[in-house]
């Protein structure tokens, strides 16, 4: 079996009922799609599948032979953010970030749909699948609709702490 | 580790069946994928549909007919009717690209909760499933292949004539992506007969025909035995079911 991944063709030996999450992961060691609740039910597992955004954990390897994946990997480097990526960083919508691959992978399909502003409900309904544990998921939501005005350049410089205030704050931290 | 059985054509599909011995069959594997992952399930051979050429969708004739393998993604953006309606709940659009119609008919109950939400809709739509195993390939209503014995079948298509009456539907789940039916009521009515189709109430979808006999929607629990789970309990079911019925029935009405 055959999968190309972020761009890369890879030779696959694991066998043919073995999740895509697993192959990823282990065989791989492709580690940005997280092993949550490996049933379905968290999101962060999800990676684009010949560009849609479907659970890694749920799909068997045989079933996408040959098939073309994206993972957070693909989308953007530490020094040159994708815009969903550079709004989650710049909008606070990360926290323990174990959600975020999936969240930015499932949120980048989206805008590469609607190709234009997303509304609050079109990310409701993309991301809906999807939990997080941290964040409340309003910064998450408005981190998406950010992108997608395109909103997001440069991480401006944080505030500086008025007299008195503890010098942790973040922009749209509760900290 | 099972062994994976690849057919590329219906035939070979059918084939590779036999009469169902010894063979897992392996639609969008949403159910089954996680169940073999986590060591739980160990089939001895898993007849993989993902090549079978069974996920034709054909809607341009007066008889919609729909492949075992057809995803849900596939026919919510290919129909436009009662069933739709219920595929729409099923999951996230992610568990959808993966999830098959073949796969939620022969779906047994998870833990804690229901599965099998389109057995109500195709009940309601009077569907018929196309099916092979032991005795060769058969054609029967939907409300007898479920009551019969489904696990020696593979499901070949479902189809059921192009509605031309009026349907209605109620849903009952808590308000998340991921959570799963607690009651499902699908009716459609067609030159005066009516057919009601229930599901999310227990292992497998009913057909209601006291309801459909007597227009009484508290007749429903002749023909239905609501079980408790962890979304609501059969004493909870039992109240909401003649309810969800009735908003039904005054919804057809109404239509
Ligand atoms: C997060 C999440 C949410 C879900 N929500 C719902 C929900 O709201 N409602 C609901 O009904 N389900 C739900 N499901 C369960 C499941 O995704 C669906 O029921 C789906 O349609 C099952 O299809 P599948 O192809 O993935 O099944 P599979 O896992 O491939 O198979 C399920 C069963 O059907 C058998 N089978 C599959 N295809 C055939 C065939 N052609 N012939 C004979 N037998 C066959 C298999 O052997 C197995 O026993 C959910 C799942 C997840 C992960
Ligand atoms: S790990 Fe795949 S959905 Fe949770
Ligand atoms: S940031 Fe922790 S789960 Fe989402």
């Amino acid at each position: 079996m055959n999968l190309i991944v972020n761009g890369r063709e890879h030779e696959i030996t694991s066998p043919p009922l073995t999740p895509l999450l697993h192959v990823l992961r282990e065989e791989l060691e492709i580690t940005s799609p997280k092993a949550g609740c490996q049933q379905g039910g968290c999101g962060t597992c999800t990676v684009l599948v010949d560009g849609e955004p479907r659970r890694s954990c749920l799909t068997a390897i045989a079933t996408v032979d040959g098939a073309s994946i994206t993972t957070l990997e693909g989308l953007g480097e530490a020094e040159s953010l994708s815009p969903v990526q550079a709004a989650f960083h710049e909008l606070y919508a990360a926290q323990c970030g174990f959600c975020t691959p999936g969240m930015v992978v499932a949120s980048t399909a989206l805008l590469e749909r609607v190709g234009g502003p997303v509304s609050r409900e079109d990310v409701l309904e993309a991301l809906g699948g999807h939990y997080c544990r941290c964040t409340g998921y309003v910064k998450i939501v408005d981190a998406v609709m950010a992108a997608s005005r395109g909103e997001v350049g440069e991480v401006r410089d944080m505030p500086s702490p008025e007299d008195g205030e503890p010098d942790v704050t973040i922009k749209g931290s509760p900290a | 580790m099972a062994a994976a059985l690849i057919p590329t054509s219906p035939e070979e599909a059918a084939s590779l069946f036999g009469e169902g011995k010894d063979v897992t069959v392996f639609g969008g594997g949403t159910i089954l994928l996680p169940e073999i992952a986590a060591g739980r399930l160990h089939p001895t051979r898993a007849l993989m549909l993902h090549k079978s050429g069974l996920d034709s969708l054909d809607t341009s004739g007066d008889v919609v007919r729909i492949g075992a393998t057809t995803t849900l993604a596939a026919l919510i953006d290919g129909t436009d009717d009662l069933l739709t309606r219920f595929a729409e709940h099923v999951g996230d659009g992610e568990v959808r690209r993966t999830a098959t119609v073949g796969g939620n008919l022969c779906a047994t109950p998870g833990i804690g909760a229901q599965r099998g939400d389109l057995g109500a809709p195709l009940i309601a739509l009077g569907a018929r499933v196309r099916s092979t195993g032991k005795g060769g390939e058969r054609t029967e209503p939907v409300e007898d292949f479920l009551s019969g014995d489904r696990a020696g079948r593979l499901v070949l298509s479902i189809e059921y004539d192009r509605p031309n009456g009026n349907t209605a539907c109620q849903m009952m789940r808590r308000r998340h992506a991921h959570s799963y039916a607690i009651v499902n009521v699908a009716v459609c009515e067609t030159n005066g007969e009516l057919r009601v189709g229930i599901s999310g109430v227990g292992a497998m979808a009913v057909r209601a025909r006291s309801v459909e006999q007597s227009r009484n929607p508290d007749d429903v629990l002749k023909d239905v035995e609501p079980v408790s789970d962890a979304l609501a309990s059969a004493d909870y079911r039992r109240k909401m079911l003649p309810l969800l019925v009735r908003r039904a029935l005054d919804q057809l009405e109404s239509a």
